[in-house]
C-alpha cells in the first residue's frame, strides 16, 4: 500500500507552469489554490489574471478566471464582485501591473474596501517583456532599460506598496511575505489564507505583497537569487503585517475608519484652555 | 403604462437602460453626459442595481467588463475624450465578447475641444474605438424618444452577438428635453452559460479571455467573429427614409444634424425641389442597402454631418461613384442651421440644373 503525502492541490489544474525555473510564481500559485482547496472555495470564487508573466493563470486555477487589461484588474475585479457579492473574487499582479500602470486602480479599490484579495508579486522587475525598470527596482538595480543601474535622480524612489495602502481606510489587511524557506513559505500561506477569510467574513480590502524573484532577467541562479533578494529587496521591503483591522481589535474596515476618524478629531480639537498658538 | 412624460435625453436613457435591466452603471463625470450619471446615482439604489463612481473611465470600462464577465447586464457612459480612454477597455471586451452598453455624448475635439454638440466621433465608433480588428454596433438616436429606445434595444443586441454596443448621441440630444414613452421594464433575459459565476463543481471552469498566443487561433476567433458580424450586416442595418422615392437630391444625415437637414428639405419643396433624407439609424452596420438604392434612383447624394466630413466616406464607399456625393457640415460644436443646410441642397440643385443631364 502506498500512501499519497503530496499531491496538486485540486483548485490548480493540469495545466503545466510556464514559469521559468525557480521562478516563485510556482510556489505562490499553489499557497493560493491550497487555500482554495482548505476554505472549499473554489467552485464559488472568481480569479483575474494579470497582464505579465502570470496572464495564463487563467489556466492554471481551476476556478472560473477572468483576463484583465494590464493594470486593470482591481476594477475588473470591483465590477465582478459587485455583480457577485456572494462569491469570492481574488485579483493576481505583478509589480509593473499592480504599482505602475494599475496603481490608480489599485489605490482606489483599496480605498473603497472593495472585499477583494489581491496576491501581489513583487521581484523589483518586468518579467514577461525582458527585464525592465520596474516601480519596484531597487535603487542602483540594473535592469535592461536602467543598463547603469536605477539612477533615483532620473528615474525616482521605488514604491513601498503595502505600507503606501495601509493608510487607507477601506484596507482590512496589507501584509508583506516571502517565500524563500520552508518557514516563510508556511507564513506566506497563513497571511493568504488570513486575506481569503478576511473576505468571506466581508471584513475589507486584503491584499498580501510576496516579495519574490526572477532568476531569469535577474541573471542568477535560482538559489543566487533567494540569497539576492535576502540581501537586497527584504532591506528595503521588510516583512510585516502593516495593516490588520481585526488584530487591532475592530470587525471590519467601517468600525476601524470610525475609530481613526474619532481619534483624529480628538487630536485636532481646538485646545479649551492654553495650548500653543 | 403608455403615458407620455417630458424629460432630458440623458436622463430618458437612464431610466430607459434600468428598464432594460440594466443594475450595473459605472462612470465618470464629464460634460455634456453628466446629468445621465446623476439620475443613475438617485435611481440604480432603488431598482437594486450598483451605481459607483469609478476612479477614471478607463476603471469604469473595467468594472463593465468585470460585471459583464458576471453574466449582468452593465452600462458606462461618457463624452468624447472619456471614450478615448475606455477604447482600451473596449477592444478587451471585444476580444472577450462580453455583451456592455456604452454611452457617447458626443461633445467638439479633438483634445478637450468643447462642451457642445458634436458628430466628431463617427470614425471613432465606427473605425477604431480601440485596437485591433473589432466592431461595436453603433445607433444614433434623433430625438429622446430614440435615445430611450435604442439603449433598450441595445442591451438585447449586446447580448444576442456577446458584442459591445455604443450608443452615440451628442449634446443636443443629451440636454433637451421631450415628451417621450418609456418602455417596459424587461423580466427576461438570455441565458449566459459562458459567465463567470463561480462553477460550484458543475461543471468545468469558465474563463473570459482575449489572449491567444498561437497566430491560428487568435486568427480564428477573428475569423468567427468577422462570421457574426457579417450576420449582423445582413440583418441589422437600419435607416429611416423621408420622401426618398422621387427625390433627385438626397441628404443622408444621422443624430441631430438629421433633424436639422428635414427641415431643410421641407424647405427645398416648397422650392421645387426634389429632397429627401435616409437617416441611418445603425452607423454600424452600415445601412449601405437603402443608400445604394437610393444611388441608383437620384442624381446627387449630400452628407450633412457636424463634423469635418466623415460619414461621407462611408457614403462614396456604397455610391461607388455612380452619382456626386457632396458634404456639408458645421465642426467645433455649431449645430448648422436649416438655412445653411438649405443652400447646400439649392447649390447641388443648381448645379444639376446645369449640368449635362
Amino acid at each position: 500500500m502506498s500512501k499519497v503525502v503530496f499531491e496538486r492541490p485540486d483548485a490548480l489544474t493540469d495545466a503545466q507552469f510556464s514559469y521559468c525555473p525557480g521562478c516563485t510564481h510556482g510556489i505562490v500559485h499553489r499557497l493560493v489554490a491550497e487555500t482554495l482547496d482548505e476554505l472549499g472555495i473554489e467552485g464559488t470564487t472568481v480569479g483575474i489574471a494579470p497582464v505579465g508573466c502570470s496572464v495564463l493563470a487563467y489556466e492554471f486555477f481551476g476556478c472560473d478566471m477572468v483576463q484583465a487589461a494590464h493594470g486593470r484588474a482591481p476594477a475588473v475585479a470591483t465590477g465582478l464582485k459587485r455583480a457577485l457579492p456572494d462569491n469570492i473574487v481574488f485579483a493576481y499582479q505583478g509589480d509593473g501591473d499592480l504599482a505602475s500602470i494599475g496603481m490608480a486602480e489599485t489605490v482606489h479599490a483599496a480605498t473603497r474596501g472593495e472585499r477583494i484579495t489581491i496576491i501581489f508579486i513583487n521581484n523589483a522587475i518586468y518579467g514577461m517583456t525582458g527585464g525592465q525598470l520596474a516601480p519596484t527596482s531597487l535603487p542602483n538595480q540594473v535592469t535592461q532599460t536602467s543598463p547603469f543601474g536605477r539612477n533615483v535622480d532620473n528615474d525616482g524612489f521605488p514604491i513601498r506598496v503595502v505600507e503606501m495602502l495601509s493608510t487607507l481606510d477601506g484596507v482590512a489587511l496589507a501584509q508583506r511575505v516571502t517565500v524563500d524557506t520552508p518557514k516563510n513559505v508556511r507564513a506566506a500561506k497563513r497571511a493568504i489564507k488570513k486575506a481569503f477569510e478576511y473576505q468571506i467574513d466581508g471584513v475589507g480590502y486584503t491584499i498580501i505583497e510576496v516579495v519574490s524573484t526572477c532568476p531569469t532577467n535577474w541573471g542568477l541562479s535560482p538559489v543566487d537569487a533567494l540569497q539576492w533578494m535576502r540581501d537586497n529587496m527584504l532591506p528595503y521591503y521588510p516583512l510585516g503585517v502593516y495593516k490588520d483591522v481585526k488584530a487591532d481589535g475592530f470587525a471590519n474596515v467601517a468600525e476601524a475608519a470610525a475609530a481613526r476618524a474619532a481619534a483624529l478629531a480628538a487630536g485636532n480639537a481646538p485646545a479649551s484652555e492654553g495650548g500653543e498658538a | 403604462m403608455t403615458e407620455k412624460v417630458l424629460m432630458k435625453g440623458n436622463e430618458a436613457l437612464a431610466e430607459a437602460a434600468i428598464r432594460a435591466g440594466c443594475r450595473f452603471f459605472f462612470g465618470y463625470p464629464i460634460t455634456p453626459q453628466t446629468e445621465l450619471a446623476a439620475y443613475m446615482s438617485k435611481r440604480m439604489g432603488k431598482a437594486g442595481g450598483v451605481y459607483l463612481q469609478a476612479e477614471s473611465e478607463i476603471a469604469a470600462i473595467n468594472m463593465v467588463y468585470g460585471a459583464s464577465a458576471a453574466g449582468k447586464r452593465a452600462m458606462t457612459s461618457s463624452s468624447s475624450p472619456g471614450i478615448s480612454l475606455k477604447g482600451e477597455g473596449i477592444s478587451y471586451m471585444a476580444g472577450a465578447d462580453l455583451p456592455g452598453v456604452i454611452i457617447n455624448v458626443q461633445r467638439g475635439g479633438p483634445g478637450l475641444g468643447g462642451i457642445q454638440p458634436s458628430q466628431s466621433d463617427y470614425f471613432q465608433a465606427t473605425r477604431a474605438t480601440g485596437h485591433g480588428d473589432f466592431h461595436l454596433i453603433v445607433l444614433a438616436p434623433s430625438t429622446v424618444q430614440e435615445m430611450t429606445d435604442y439603449v433598450y434595444r441595445a442591451f438585447d443586441l449586446a447580448d444576442e452577438y456577446r458584442m459591445p454596443v455604443m450608443i452615440l448621441a451628442d449634446g443636443m440630444l443629451g440636454q433637451m428635453m421631450e415628451p417621450v414613452v418609456l418602455p417596459e421594464p424587461k423580466t427576461e433575459f438570455p441565458a449566459k452559460p459562458w459567465a463567470v459565476t463561480g462553477h460550484r463543481g458543475e461543471r468545468p471552469h469558465n474563463i473570459v479571455n482575449s489572449l491567444y498566443l498561437a497566430p491560428e487561433r487568435l486568427e480564428e476567433t477573428n475569423i468567427e467573429r468577422f462570421e457574426r458580424y457579417a450576420r449582423i450586416k445582413a440583418t441589422e442595418q437600419l435607416a429611416e427614409e423621408y420622401l426618398v422615392d422621387d427625390a433627385d437630391i438626397v441628404v443622408v444625415a444621422f443624430g441631430a444634424s438629421s433633424r436639422i437637414a428635414r427641415s431643410a428639405i421641407n424647405k427645398a419643396r416648397e422650392q421645387g425641389i426634389k429632397a429627401g433624407l435616409i437617416r441611418p439609424i445603425t452607423l454600424w452596420p452600415f445601412p449601405a442597402d437603402v443608400i445604394s438604392a437610393a444611388a441608383d434612383r437620384a442624381r446627387a447624394i449630400l452628407t450633412v454631418e457636424m463634423n469635418m466630413g466623415q460619414m461621407v466616406d462611408d457614403v462614396r464607399l456604397v455610391v461607388q461613384g455612380r452619382i456626386p456625393v457632396e458634404f456639408f457640415g458645421r465642426a467645433g460644436g455649431i449645430i448648422p442651421t436649416p438655412a445653411e443646410t438649405l443652400a447646400a441642397i439649392e447649390r447641388i440643385a443648381a448645379s444639376l440644373e446645369g449640368g449635362a443631364r
